[in-house]
């Protein structure tokens, strides 16, 4: 039998960067409703940001006027976001896990942010569809 | 939309502090660009970034103290970090950033860690 579902909620943003900190502002303040201590809800932030500044960036190529939808569902222990955008398709088995020892020898930059977003969340899926790119991440409840 | 700050101030020995206020993320990341471009443009390379009163950082904040590092040592300075909140820290200890970085409990132990080296 499917877990029980126990709760809902959603936001949309325009995608800007100006917007990232009210999805942070969104999802941590669900986060904190459902229980999850200080620094998960930071971590929880972390990984939303980096997954719309992302879109924002690529996905969007800094067009101001698309949409990014995150929705949050709670099911049991899990606190699952959902995050949907209609920009170039994101083909995450392209990334690489860069080798952070070699990544600060030699000075790199950016390509982080999926890297965060596995390190700190307990599960990161994404989907391509025919006509979005669908971003499921997980973190339970302990 | 997010808020963040640099004041920047001058110690003795030549060297220079950047106070970061509020949250940086990929939105307000120019502005810290623009204060690590004002002391290398200034010539100014000893650098520490006090994190006091900085509330979060994503991995758009960590890339500016990427970009600017090799240039600041490629002068005989340096960036060194103090007074990080435990959740600041952690994500620049997620990523292993203190390999490469001196980021020390307080302002003045960055400070004495320049005197040593001069």
């Amino acid at each position: 039998m499917a877990a029980k579902q126990t709760y809902k909620s959603s936001l949309s943003i325009p995608s800007q960067t100006e917007r990232l900190n009210d999805v942070r502002e969104f999802v941590s303040g669900l986060a904190r409703v459902h229980g999850f201590a200080e620094d998960d809800i930071n971590k929880i932030a972390i990984a939303v940001d980096e997954a719309c500044t992302n879109i924002i960036k690529h996905g969007y190529n800094f067009a101001p006027d698309k949409k990014i939808d995150v929705e949050i569902v709670r099911r049991g222990n899990d606190f699952e976001i959902v995050i949907s955008d209609k920009g170039k398709q994101f083909d995450a088995s392209a990334i690489q896990t860069p080798d952070m020892k070699d990544y600060l020898e030699h000075y790199r930059r950016g390509g982080l942010g999926v890297y965060l977003m596995k390190r700190i969340m307990d599960k990161v899926e994404f989907n391509l569809l025919s006509d979005r790119n669908v971003l499921r991440m997980t973190k339970t409840l302990n | 939309m997010s808020d963040f700050k640099v004041t920047i101030r001058s110690r003795d020995n030549n060297i220079h502090v950047l106070e970061l206020k509020g949250y940086l993320d990929a939105h307000t990341t120019p502005a810290l660009e623009d204060s690590f471009q004002k002391m290398l443009n200034e010539k100014k390379y000893r650098l520490i970034v006090n994190c006091k009163e900085l509330s979060y950082i994503s991995s758009a904040g960590l890339g500016v103290f990427m970009a600017f590092i090799e240039d600041v040592r490629a002068n005989d300075g340096d960036i060194k970090m103090s007074d990080m909140s435990p959740k600041v820290f952690n994500i620049f200890d997620l990523l292993g950033f203190p390999m490469l970085y001196d980021i020390v409990p307080a302002e003045e132990e960055a400070a004495k860690k320049f005197d040593m080296t001069k």
